[in-house]
C-alpha cells in the first residue's frame, strides 16, 4: 500500500522547541513557563505536539481538545502570541523557531492551557440566539419555505463553532469584559437576518447598548482569526448603520428588510 | 441594557471620516505643502483679499464649517476612543471634553465665518 | 449573575501594552493615531480663518508660519497620516455595509479612486483653472 507504517517511522524526525505557559491554582502565583524538545514529523499539528508532551513527557500538562479537525472549537490557544486552533496550525511551520503556547488571551486561567469561558457562554445566551417569528406557527402549519438567496443571508454568520479566537483577537473585550463580544453579536446577527426570524426588536436593547455593537471600534482582528471565516466585524458594524436608524425612529428602513415585527 | 447616544457622535464620525478620506491628503498637501512652497498658485492669488472675497461667498462658507466641523468630530471621536484603547479610565467627563470641544471649536468657526460678511 | 460561573476564580493577565505585541493592532493604532493629525490639521484651518477675519496683518502671519521648515515637516507627516487613514478607511468600509451583490474589495476600489480623482481635480483646477 501507498503508506505503510515503515514508510512513516522513516520520515526524517526533526525536534522542535515548545513552550506552555503553566499555572496550577493551587501551587502558583503566577504562569510560568516550561520548555519541551518534541519530535515532530511535517504533517504534525501543534496540537499533536501537545499530545506528545502530555503522552511522553509531561502528563501534567492540561488543555483541551476534541475533533482534531477544526470544527468543534475545544482547542483555541495563542501560538506566537496569535489566536489559533492548536489542530490548525502546524509545527513544521514555526520551525526552527520556538513555538510559544498560551491560553486564549482575555479569558481567566483556570489551569495551564485551559480557561474559564462562563462569561462567554453567558453572552450567547443574552442574545436570544433562537427565532422568533412573527407569530408562532403550529406544527400543522407546515415547513419554513426558504430561498437559497434568503439562506445566503445568514449562512456564513450560522457557522460558528464557538472556538472564542475571535474573543482573545478582540482588545476591547480584553479592555472591557462587559462588551458582548464578536462570536455573540454575529449569532445575534445570525438570527436577525434570517428570513423565518422578525425579532429585531426583542434583541434590540442588547444591539443598541454600548455593550452591543457600540464596544465595537472595527479593530477587525476577529475576522482575521475566525477559522471558520464567520467574518463578524461585518456583522458587528452593518448593525452600527441599523442601530442608528433604530436610533432615529427608523426601524422601517433596517437591513435586511424583515428583520422587524 | 441602557441605549447608548453612540450613534450621534459615529455619525458625525463617519461623516468627518469620508470627507477626510476623500479630500483630507490634497488639502493637507495644497495649504500645507504646496501653495507655502510656491508650488500651484503664485503667492498673491491667495492673500488676504482675495481669500476674503472667497470666505464671503455662501457656498464656500458651508463648505469651511463642514470641513472643520467635520473633521474636528471625527478626530475627537477617535481620539476619545484611544484614550480608552490605552487605558486611561477617563469615562463621562473626557466625553464631554472631547465632544464639548469639537462643538465650541463649530460655534467658533460659525461666528468667525458670518464676522466675515458676505 | 452567571448561570456558568465556574467555582474557581481564574488567572486575569493584565491587558497593559496590548497593542505592543501585535503588528495587527500597531496598524490598528497607527489608524487610530491619525486622528491626531486631523485634528491639528483641522485647528491649523481654524486659526487661519480667525487670522483672516482678524485683518490682513494676522493672516499674513499665519501664512508666513506655513512656510517655515517646521510646518512643511509637519504637514508633510500629517499628510502620511490622513492619507493611512483614507486607505484603511475604504479598506473597513465594506464591513459597514449590508451584504452586497459585488465583492466587498469593490467598495475599496471605488473609494480610493473617487479620493484620487478629487485629489487630481483639486491640483489641476489650482494648477490651471485659476486666474
Amino acid at each position: 500500500m501507498a503508506t505503510d507504517i515503515a514508510d512513516i517511522s522513516a520520515t526524517a524526525t526533526r525536534t522542535i522547541t515548545i513552550e506552555c505557559q503553566r499555572y496550577d491554582p493551587e501551587a502558583d502565583a503566577a504562569p510560568h513557563w516550561q520548555r519541551y524538545e518534541v519530535p515532530f514529523r511535517d504533517d504534525m499539528s501543534v496540537l499533536q505536539g501537545l499530545q506528545h508532551i502530555k503522552d511522553h513527557l509531561d502528563g501534567s500538562l492540561t488543555f483541551r481538545w476534541s475533533c482534531r479537525m477544526a470544527i468543534c472549537g475545544s482547542c483555541g490557544m495563542m501560538v506566537n502570541g496569535v489566536p489559533q486552533l492548536s489542530c490548525h496550525a502546524f509545527l513544521r511551520d514555526y520551525f526552527p523557531g520556538t513555538v510559544r503556547i498560551e491560553p486564549l488571551h482575555h479569558f481567566p486561567i483556570l489551569r495551564d492551557l485551559v480557561i474559564d469561558q462562563s462569561d462567554f457562554l453567558d453572552k450567547l445566551e443574552s442574545v436570544k440566539p433562537y427565532l422568533i417569528p412573527r407569530q408562532d406557527k403550529p406544527l400543522a402549519g407546515g415547513a419554513n419555505q426558504q430561498t437559497p438567496q434568503q439562506m445566503d443571508a445568514y449562512y456564513s454568520y450560522s457557522q460558528c463553532i464557538n472556538c472564542l479566537l475571535c474573543y482573545s483577537a478582540c482588545p476591547q473585550y480584553g479592555l472591557d469584559s462587559s462588551f458582548i463580544g464578536p462570536a455573540a453579536l454575529a449569532l445575534l446577527h445570525r438570527y436577525n437576518a434570517d428570513s423565518r426570524d422578525q425579532g429585531w426588536a426583542a434583541r434590540a436593547d442588547i444591539v443598541n447598548a454600548e455593550e452591543g455593537v457600540w464596544g465595537c471600534t472595527l479593530v477587525g482582528y476577529c475576522s482575521e482569526v475566525c477559522p471558520k471565516g464567520v467574518d463578524p466585524a461585518h456583522a458587528i458594524n452593518q448593525n452600527k448603520v441599523n442601530s442608528t436608524l433604530d436610533y432615529a425612529g427608523l426601524r422601517r428602513l433596517l437591513l435586511p428588510k424583515g428583520a422587524t415585527e | 441594557m441602557k441605549r447608548s447616544n453612540e450613534p450621534v457622535f459615529w455619525a458625525l464620525f463617519g461623516a468627518g471620516g469620508m470627507l477626510s478620506a476623500l479630500i483630507g491628503p490634497v488639502l493637507i498637501f495644497v495649504t500645507g505643502v504646496a501653495l507655502p512652497l510656491g508650488w500651484l498658485l503664485p503667492w498673491p492669488a491667495w492673500d488676504h483679499a482675495r481669500m476674503l472675497a472667497l470666505a464671503q461667498q455662501p457656498l464656500a462658507k458651508l463648505a469651511l464649517l463642514a470641513l472643520i466641523s467635520l473633521f474636528l468630530f471625527h478626530g475627537c471621536h477617535r481620539l476619545l476612543h484611544s484614550l480608552h484603547d490605552l487605558g486611561v479610565h477617563a469615562g463621562r467627563t473626557a466625553a464631554i471634553a472631547f465632544y464639548g470641544f469639537a462643538t465650541v471649536a463649530t460655534l467658533i468657526t460659525a461666528v468667525l465665518l458670518l464676522r466675515i460678511g458676505f | 449573575m452567571s448561570r456558568h460561573r465556574s467555582t474557581a476564580s481564574g488567572y486575569v493577565r493584565p491587558m497593559a501594552g496590548w497593542w505592543r505585541r501585535n503588528p495587527y493592532f500597531l496598524r490598528y493604532m497607527a489608524r487610530e493615531g491619525s486622528a491626531l493629525a486631523l485634528t491639528a490639521y483641522a485647528l491649523v484651518l481654524l486659526a487661519g480663518l480667525a487670522c483672516l477675519a482678524q485683518g490682513e496683518a494676522a493672516y499674513e502671519r499665519w501664512r508666513a508660519l506655513l512656510t517655515t521648515p517646521l510646518s512643511i515637516v509637519l504637514h508633510l507627516l500629517a499628510l502620511a497620516l490622513v492619507a493611512y487613514h483614507a486607505l484603511t478607511w475604504f479598506q473597513v468600509m465594506p464591513k459597514t455595509a449590508p451584504r452586497l451583490p459585488f465583492a466587498p474589495g469593490l467598495i475599496t476600489a471605488a473609494g480610493l479612486a473617487a479620493s484620487a480623482a478629487l485629489s487630481l481635480l483639486l491640483v489641476a483646477w489650482l494648477a490651471w483653472g485659476v486666474q
